[in-house]
């Protein structure tokens, strides 16, 4: 039998998603065995790959980058997974979203600091107006609530989707978790 | 069979037969056969105001959904709590009251002892469907003791009905109207300068959500609202 082939990403989250994915600890080996690490924060790879199987997305979508990667991230992947509340509720990340980005990058880079630094405007990605969950982008086929989900959930969930089965997290996970 | 005497109704629920009394409601009928109707506004001791619609039921004859807790008992009702349309509807309430204001559960006050939290995980709600609106709303922490934060807000009027009806006070009220509706402190004062209030803390006890909550943790206790139908059954007995 082939392996599956798993990626994970990380958007605008904390990494406490991918925090709790470690916290599978030896279980880690388990999946190690029936999965293929293709794209990760954990792992060296540039590209996200063609045909992965499973993806599991930590984070919002806050930035012209994070909406031009889960766009490719979509169209590269047969099931994409929503992993914890940045990624399906826009959780912390979006509590930005009462003020404008203007107001956002000047509290930041002026009101709060000792010492001003410049607004930057080069090579880092320019901030979307309004932070927004995974699934009001492109289409979601699971999602794991949760900041973060905790290990037990996610080990579930992915050996569901290892055995051919479509996860129902009803009662094993809540928003905030 | 006799016949009802006319201060009892026979009824079924869920297909069970069940009697009770005239005065009751189909909410206080279901529970007191132990069947299960999720609430969200209803409080023990609180008058009802079917504000929430998450206790909406089916009933036979009738195209209607009907809110469970306002709905009194008939002769011959035909009930019926769990449905799929049921569920339907209730987890589409839920999602709208998400998606109206900013319920960030993970910094929250209330997480884990959240009733809007707790309903959505027992109504299996894994994501929102609905865009969330993210409207910029303030906290008011001029208190000594309490802040309300209307972020967390589902304007289930609690706080209102308890303040009113058990303490008297009626600090608590509701300004505008539709989405902009909000849960004012005497005439849109700040709380710390309210003249009313008693400072008694029944609001923070009732509050579902993290709307109310007592200053100085970073996590709140669990409420505590079970002291309303004691109250309210003690000064029944005074009357």
């Amino acid at each position: 039998m082939s392996k599956v082939r798993l990626a994970t990403v990380w958007l605008d989250g904390c990494s406490g998603c991918h925090m709790s994915f470690l916290d599978m600890d030896e279980r880690l080996l388990d999946l190690a065995g029936r999965i293929e690490l293709v794209y990760s924060p954990l792992v060296d790879h540039k590209e996200y790959p063609e045909n992965v199987d499973v993806v599991l997305v930590e984070g919002s979508i806050s930035s012209e980058e994070d909406l031009h990667k889960i766009k490719k991230i979509r169209a590269r992947s047969k099931i994409l997974v929503s992993l914890g509340d940045c990624a399906v509720t826009g959780n912390v990340p979006a509590m930005r979203n009462a003020f404008s980005t203007a107001e956002v990058l000047r509290r930041v880079y002026v009101e709060n600091v000792s010492a001003p630094s410049p607004i930057p405007d080069q090579v880092v990605p320019a901030l979307l107006p309004r932070v927004c969950p995974v699934h009001e982008v492109v289409p979601v086929d699971v999602f794991v609530p949760g900041c973060p989900p905790s290990a037990d959930t996610i080990f579930w969930t992915l050996t569901e989707l290892l055995d051919g089965r479509r996860p129902d997290l009803t009662g094993r996970t809540r928003f905030g978790a | 069979m006799s016949p009802a005497t006319p201060d009892v109704k026979t009824l079924k629920i869920d297909g069970i037969d069940i009697s009770a009394r005239s005065d009751q409601t189909v909410l206080e009928a279901a529970r007191e056969h132990e069947l299960s109707i999720p609430t969200l506004c209803h409080l023990d001791g609180l008058s009802d105001v079917g504000a929430c619609r998450l206790c909406l039921v089916e009933v036979k004859g009738t195209a209607k959904l009907l809110p469970a807790c306002v709905t009194r008992v008939e002769e011959g009702m035909d009930v019926t709590t769990k449905s799929d349309r049921l569920l339907k509807y209730r987890r589409m309430i839920l999602e709208l009251l998400f998606a109206e204001r900013n319920h960030v559960c993970s910094v929250c006050v209330a997480n884990g002892h959240c009733d809007l939290q707790g309903l959505a995980q027992a109504h299996g709600l894994t994501h929102v469907q609905f865009p969330y609106r993210y409207p910029k709303l303030p906290v008011d922490a001029s208190h000594n003791r309490f802040v309300v934060d209307h972020n967390r807000c589902i304007l289930c009027t609690r706080c209102v009905r308890v303040c009113d009806e058990v303490e008297g006070a009626h600090t608590w009220d509701v300004m505008g109207r539709g989405i902009e509706s909000m849960v004012i402190t005497d005439l849109h004062q700040p709380w710390g300068e309210s003249d009313t209030c008693t400072s008694c803390g029944k609001c923070v006890q009732v509050c579902p959500t993290g709307a109310l909550f007592e200053k100085g943790r970073a996590r709140s206790a669990a409420k505590r609202p079970d002291f309303l139908p004691y109250l309210t059954m003690m000064r029944e007995e005074k009357r």
